[in-house]
């Protein structure tokens, strides 16, 4: 009896030693390399120094961004309990509930510490130090932060850093990253993010349960991010801040040689050292909900009836189709009967009589009535689209708007309606269905200005890439300059104030109407909207720049003097940068008869 | 003087002292790698060189015990018992209190477990008391066996508390009564009480215990549900065993125990130090070790010369087997976290000397399985 019971015994042995190997074999075989990894987890830290980002530079090496130390706040949570959360969070003007929730996060590690917050003042820093006897664990690290030397200004080309979102955190390029290294969000951070960033240095290090650090295993030493030189001239951008006043709009200047972004402004802006200091949510809340839009870029964003700025590509149009000659004449009184409608023009007493340099000083909207009728819809649509109207221009700083030119075709795709002459009529002075974004006008006058290449907008200089070629006829390039010079410095011209001492500027101005025409004053969000692009000097074009303000008014009154303080900006800038002090060709031409705020628009 | 005669050099049984040697030198060998500093300048502490020592002295205790003859062991069996009893009551009145349980007597400089040494005077005890009863089989232990053998050693080990002990006792017992032939109807009746009343017992055991108690059965079941806190154990045991993968880190390479990642590296979790280094095929070999360990004691008991010998042999064998069992189990994430030494490896003296002259009763028992019985 007890001898088959023994050896039951053995039997039962043999079964749970098998249980025993079995699970030996789940554990070491099977999982063993998750349980690999997470002893080396619990064994190995790697601490990553953040690399010095590179510097954006402007053309004339100005440094727009520099680095600078940024101070946390951080404590490991190895013992929590007796922590005093009220004392804490008065002492880094944190609210309680903010902070006891950061401390109860469930993902945290005894020993890796918990940041709290981000952004100290050096008084606070010394508050801290001061009081970390108080509270076991608490430290401040030290991190390299990006301040923007410049502030709001030049911020929609500039950018901004920030923590690196969901999708990024996502993707293979970033994930080497640590997570809480910032991430380049907007404008030249963001695309050249790759170059800028560098690589982190990394230090492996093997420590004991207590987070004790034993030995170093690996080094890396962090890699200076690329320093990034930008075609941009902070000079402009400067100048442009001051005079935009708090309106709304955009200014954009291009080399017309080679494309090259001279300064892209966009109002209102926003800073970008509100970013790297880590926004608030009410912070993020004022930006977003701000009714005149600070995050959006005006310049590539919105687009808008381009009104007699468009007159250009018109003329140009005219001239190279031959449908009308520098002396036809037009008699104009104030408007253009046509079946039941009356199309007027802006000056109501008429302009009388006006041949085609006169018609483009003075804007005459009547004379270009007969231009575009002449002319017809499909020859005005060849020709702006020539100038890049109604496509996106190749800026990559934010999605592009494309703006319109309207065809018969498109009019009965979308509006189901026919084409009237009276839809040529305003299209052929930049009104009705006609919009375009700054960018582009700046683009189209810089074609102008160069003979008629239009160029891809670059950011950095260096080979200019053609995205288009208009073979133009000397004359109609020379008869344009010179009308675009009268329209500035013309006694009869309408952007008088666009004068200036340092060369001769040569320009058009443009109004985009919101409301039909009231008398008296009227509410700014019913003022028209001001355009202006202009180019100069007017022999050998160096900078070309369109300013779109948003209910500005008249275009000759408040975009002109911005334009003219850009342009100025950059030959007086150019002029102390370049060594070789090269002289303006531009001729200087007396401003005689100023009429500081009557200059009317269209 | 006893005689050591020709015979007993001839049959002594080689093969059990070797495989405990083996294990206690393998010990040996892990409390070192256990308990290396984790700094290269560190000192080295001196648990492997007072392994050594108690090892020494534990193998001098196995000899002797082996010199004499079991028999006399079965005629001081009741005082010996009674000694055993009285130590569990000292340890009561006059015991230290470490992590909340009374288990260590000081004896001048020295402190002991007496629940170490119990266990054993209980084997002796239990066997003897069953060996006196008569005939092949049994119809039913009598009362008095199953307060004095049975209820008051739990009690007094459940009072301390030492519940390790108090359910090892208990499975001796029922082992014993079982080798010793219980009647079939008696072990369906035991079942089936058993099985009812295991809501009732558990509820009166789980209010019975511990806060650390509970929290250890909690994180056995779901180790998850706090890894730094009541589950850090078992899981930092499970890493530590997993890590070793097929063929271990070599010895020395592992990183759990001397980083202090897991708990009690040199005493109950030493196996896992000991998997994390050798990987699969040397924990099988460690595991295969045991498992002839236990087999040649069963083998001894099959053999032994009268009925005491069978039994002392069965429970001995059984005391190691539950030990191994539930400190592998444990350490491999299967029973819940007992405090229990592996035995032979673990760091520990007394354990470890207990062991040893289990051992020798055992090498005993085999080696005179010749001898006629005479008194």
């Amino acid at each position: 009896m007890s001898q088959r019971r023994i050896r039951f015994g053995s039997w039962l042995m043999l079964l749970l030693f098998l249980v025993l190997s079995l699970r030996l074999w789940q554990l070491q075989v099977l999982d063993g390399d998750r349980y690999n990894r997470l002893s080396e987890e619990n064994r190995l830290r790697i601490i990553r120094t953040a690399a010095p980002r590179g510097i954006i530079y402007d053309r004339n090496g100005v440094p727009l961004v520099e680095n600078i130390p940024t101070f946390s706040a951080s404590i490991i949570p190895e013992n929590l309990k007796d922590l005093d959360t009220g004392r804490l969070s008065s002492l880094l003007g944190l609210r309680k509930e903010d902070l006891e929730e950061k401390l109860n996060r469930k993902d945290t590690s005894p020993f890796v510490p918990i940041r709290l917050r981000q952004g100290l003042t050096y008084q606070e820093v010394a508050r801290v130090e001061a009081s970390r006897s108080a509270f076991p664990g608490l430290s401040v690290e030290t991190e390299v932060g990006r301040h923007y030397a410049y502030g709001k200004i030049g911020a929609h080309v500039i950018g901004y850093l920030g923590k690196p979102t969901a999708s990024q955190m996502g993707d293979g390029g970033a994930r080497s990253v640590a997570p809480d290294l910032p991430l380049g969000q907007w404008g030249v951070e963001a695309l050249f993010d790759d170059k800028l960033r560098g690589s982190p240095g990394e230090r492996v290090i093997e420590v004991d349960a207590r987070g004790r650090e034993l030995r170093v295993l690996q080094q890396r030493k962090a890699l200076r991010g690329e320093d990034v030189r930008l075609a941009l001239d902070i000079g402009i951008q400067k100048a442009v801040e001051e005079t935009f006043g708090g309106k709304a709009g955009a200014l954009v200047a291009i080399k017309p040689t080679t494309g090259e972004v001279l300064a892209l402004e966009s109002f209102p802006s926003f800073d970008p050292n509100m970013f790297s200091a880590g926004l608030t949510p009410q912070q993020w809340k004022s930006l977003t909900e701000d009714r005149k839009h600070p995050m959006l870029n005006r310049a590539v964003q919105s687009q808008y009836p381009p009104g007699s700025t468009f007159k250009i590509i018109t003329a140009v149009a005219a001239l190279e189709e031959g449908v009308i000659s520098t002396d036809t004449k037009v008699f104009c009184t104030g408007g253009l009967d046509y079946g039941r409608w009356t199309f007027g023009c802006w000056r109501k007493g008429g302009h009388g009589m006006m041949d085609f340099h006169k018609a483009v000083v003075e804007s005459c909207d009547v004379y270009f009535y007969e231009v575009g009728k002449r002319l017809g819809i499909e020859r005005l649509y060849k020709y702006a689209t020539a100038f890049g109207l109604g496509r996106e221009t190749g800026l990559v700083l934010a999605k592009e708007k494309k703006g319109l030119v309207p065809t018969a075709e498109w009019k009965k795709d979308k509006r189901g309606l026919p084409w009237y002459l009276g839809d040529t009529f305003i299209s052929s002075i930049g009104q009705g269905f006609v919009s375009a974004t700054p960018i582009q006008m700046a683009l189209m006058t810089a074609a102008v200005a160069n003979g008629g290449t239009l160029y891809k907008p670059a950011l950095f200089e260096g080979e200019p890439v053609q995205t288009g070629k208009l073979a133009l006829k000397p004359a109609t390039i020379n008869f344009i300059k010179g009308a675009l010079s009268g329209v500035v410095n013309e006694p009869n011209g309408t952007a008088k104030g666009a004068r200036s001492s340092l060369a001769t500027v040569a320009g058009k101005t443009g109004t985009a109407q919101v409301a039909s025409k009231r008398k008296g004053s009227v509410p700014e969000k019913l003022m028209d909207h001001a355009w202006f692009v202009a180019f100069a000097p007017v022999n050998n074009p160096e900078i070309a720049v369109a300013v779109f303000v948003e209910h500005g008014g008249g275009g000759g009154a408040v975009a002109a003097p911005i334009a003219k303080k850009a342009i100025e900006a950059y030959l007086s800038g150019k002029n102390r940068h370049e060594e070789r002090g090269e002289q303006t060709s531009g001729q200087a031409l007396p401003t005689r008869e100023r009429e500081d705020g009557t200059g009317p628009g269209t | 003087m006893v005689k050591i005669d020709r015979r007993l050099i001839k049959s002594f049984d080689w093969v059990t002292l070797c495989l405990v040697l083996a294990l206690a030198v393998i010990g040996i060998a892990a409390i070192y790698s256990a308990t290396r500093p984790s700094l290269s300048a560190g000192t080295h502490p001196d648990f492997y060189q007072r392994q050594l020592l108690w090892l020494l002295i534990s193998v001098t205790a196995l000899f002797a015990v082996v010199t004499f003859d079991y028999l006399w062991l079965y005629r001081v069996s009741y005082p010996l018992y009674g000694l055993g009893l009285l130590l569990l009551v000292a340890v009561l009145l006059l015991g230290k209190t470490s992590m909340g349980a009374q288990r260590w007597i000081s004896v001048g400089p020295f402190t002991f477990q007496p629940s170490e040494f119990f266990r054993l005077f209980f084997l002796i005890g239990f066997s003897s008391f069953l060996s006196r009863r008569g005939g092949e089989s049994l119809s039913g232990i009598p009362l008095r066996g199953l307060v004095l053998f049975g209820l008051l050693p739990v009690g007094l080990l459940i009072k301390q508390p030492d519940l390790g002990t108090a359910v090892l006792l208990l499975c001796l017992f029922i082992v014993l009564t079982l080798v010793k032939g219980l009647s079939r109807r008696i072990i369906a009746i035991a079942l089936v009480i058993g099985l009812v009343s295991i809501p009732f017992v558990g509820n009166v055991l789980w209010s019975g215990l511990k806060d650390y108690q509970k929290n250890r059965i909690v994180a056995f079941m779901d180790p998850e549900i706090d890894p730094t806190g009541i589950g850090y154990n078992i899981s930092q045991s499970k890493i530590s065993v997993g890590s070793g993968g097929l063929l271990g880190k070599g010895y020395m390479q592992g990183t759990q125990g001397p980083l202090r990642f897991l708990p009690e590296k040199h005493t109950d979790f030493i196996f896992a130090v000991f998997a994390e280094e050798w990987g699969f095929l040397g924990s099988l070999g460690l595991l295969l070790i045991y498992l002839f360990l236990f087999l040649r004691g069963l083998d001894t008991a099959l053999k032994a010369k009268d009925d005491f010998g069978r039994l002392l042999a069965s429970g001995i064998t059984a005391m190691f087997f539950v030990y191994f069992f539930v400190n592998v189990g444990m350490t491999l994430g299967l029973m819940p976290v007992v405090g229990v030494p592996l035995p032979f490896v673990s760091y520990g003296g007394t354990a470890l000397l207990s062991n040893f002259v289990a051992a020798g009763i055992l090498i005993s028992i085999r080696t005179r399985r010749f001898e006629l019985f005479y008194p």
